[in-house]
């Protein structure tokens, strides 16, 4: 998938995404010679399309999860599947037990701390993909350099990802 | 009419980011393969012949001989390897690097769609606009298995079974992600009806370069109980017909126990509680076969590269 400016003739670049929550899906491309922007708007056939392919258009801001595509398009995903990571032993490579920068094999004591007002509202997320959006929240944390989960932070963590109902 | 340029025309991309992505699956799922020894696929394309109660088996008598193995059940649609393995109800452990599979009695790691899904009853189901369904649920299930295959922290395994649902395309899709296959199993009975069908398969195995394709023939008649007698449950010699037509061997003759299906029904593998019984003798020669295979397209791999 390409956009060109016929005008310029240069290929158009990606610049935004937009997931208001319905199914459709807008990207929004820019000519970076004369600043046209044209925004490609999809229908719930077709977002469904490039999501079945477990893939983004521009790009992820995180990193796939594990399984990704299974939680987010079972419809009947059993309730307790998975463990949650605080159930079990952190790993020495788990990126929850590490501070920015540091090896898988330097493991430092650096964790980001949830408040519990975060956590209820982590608690109100189907436990299905509850582990997978409780990593999204916490790797956007530590990349941005957030210390403490708060409904705010998470807020303003959706709208940075372009996380709807997460 | 004005000139537009192709889209071959245009080496520049958008920067949509799609092709790395599917660049990156691609990698995740080569960097956890690398890590198993050999990936071997049960498969049939002719339903019904006991391909799930074979690699359940296969895959228990392998683990009882200290070997680390683990069970992907590709039949999304009618998952019944984690029964089969007493894995039922298991949770997975969510960890960054992946999820970690469910390990049974046997010490086999498994992963299973049921393992997923909410009720027992419940018919696979995807979230997705109502309209042209068939046209993406091929992608999302093709996407699922790369998941149970990539996405699963499998650590070392010296093999990796996958039990394929039937049809000629579930074999097709296995290939396609795994287009090095070590080893492919073709479970077929003595009927004319299966050899018609699994003929099929062994051709497209073959086309594919599977490293090592195989017959197994089950259901090779039926002993007795009472008095030991042998009769047969098919009229016909399809296995053996094969074996001729396509110079594939058949690796074992797996005669019909009703044991076998009622003990791997209760998930606890035949194998495990009476390995004497003449259905697991022959499936305890298939592991030799297979065993005996691990690891041979690797140094095939390496001795040529480095010739």
């Amino acid at each position: 998938m390409k956009f060109l400016c016929v005008e310029c003739d240069k290929v158009m670049d990606f610049a935004e995404r937009q997931v208001p929550g319905d199914g459709t899906l807008a990207a929004v491309f820019t000519c970076g010679s004369c600043d046209r922007e044209v925004a490609m708007l999809t229908n719930p056939m077709e977002t469904q399309l490039i999501s079945s392919l477990g893939v983004k258009i521009g790009g992820r801001e995180v990193p796939a999860q594990p399984m990704e595509l299974a939680r987010t398009s079972l419809e009947d995903g059993r309730d307790d599947a998975f463990v949650l990571s605080e159930d079990i032993p952190l790993a020495s490579d788990d990126p929850g037990t590490r501070g920015e920068g540091a090896s898988a094999g330097e493991a430092t004591a650096i964790r980001i701390v949830w408040t519990s007002e975060a956590t209820g509202r982590l608690e109100r997320v189907p436990s299905f993909v509850r582990g997978m959006v409780k990593r999204i929240y916490t790797d956007w944390a530590r990349e941005k350099g957030v210390s403490e989960i708060t409904p705010e932070s998470m807020d303003r963590a959706r709208t940075e990802l372009g996380l709807e109902g997460m | 009419m004005r000139k537009i340029r192709t889209y071959q025309d245009v080496t520049h991309d958008t920067d949509s980011g799609l092709l790395e992505q599917v660049v990156d699956q691609q990698h995740r799922l080569a960097d956890r393969l690398a890590l198993v020894r050999s990936v071997v696929a049960v498969a049939s394309g002719k339903g019904g012949v006991g391909k799930s109660a074979i690699t359940a088996n296969l895959a228990a008598a392998l683990a009882g001989r200290g070997l680390a193995v683990g069970a992907v059940d590709a039949d999304l649609n009618g998952p019944s390897l984690g029964r089969m393995l007493g894995v039922s109800g298991a949770r997975l452990a969510d960890r960054a690097s992946g999820v970690e599979p469910a390990q049974g009695p046997s010490g086999v790691r498994v992963m299973s769609m049921e393992l997923l899904q909410q009720e027992k009853d419940a018919p696979l189901r995807w979230r997705e606009p109502e309209m042209g369904r068939f046209i993406w649920q091929s992608t999302l299930e093709t996407g699922v298995l790369r998941e149970f295959l990539g996405d699963v922290e499998w650590g070392e395994l010296d093999v990796l079974l996958v039990d394929v649902p039937p049809g000629t395309d579930k074999i097709a899709r296995l290939l396609e992600l795994v287009p090095d296959l070590d080893q492919m199993l073709m479970v077929t009975t003595p009927s004319e009806t299966s050899r018609f069908v699994v003929s099929k398969s062994v051709r497209m195995a073959r086309e594919a370069d599977v490293g090592t394709v195989a017959l197994v023939a089950n259901m090779v008649g039926h002993t007795c109980p009472e008095c030991g007698h042998v009769s047969e449950l098919f009229t016909g010699d399809g296995a053996k017909r094969l074996e001729e037509e396509s110079g594939v061997p058949v690796w074992a003759e797996i005669p019909f126990d009703p044991r076998f299906g009622a003990a791997t029904d209760s998930g606890t593998p035949l194998v495990i509680t009476d390995p004497d019984a003449p259905s697991c003798r022959a499936i305890l020669a298939l592991a030799d076969r297979v065993e005996g295979q691990v690891g041979i397209r690797a140094r095939d791999t390496v001795e040529t590269a480095g010739s």
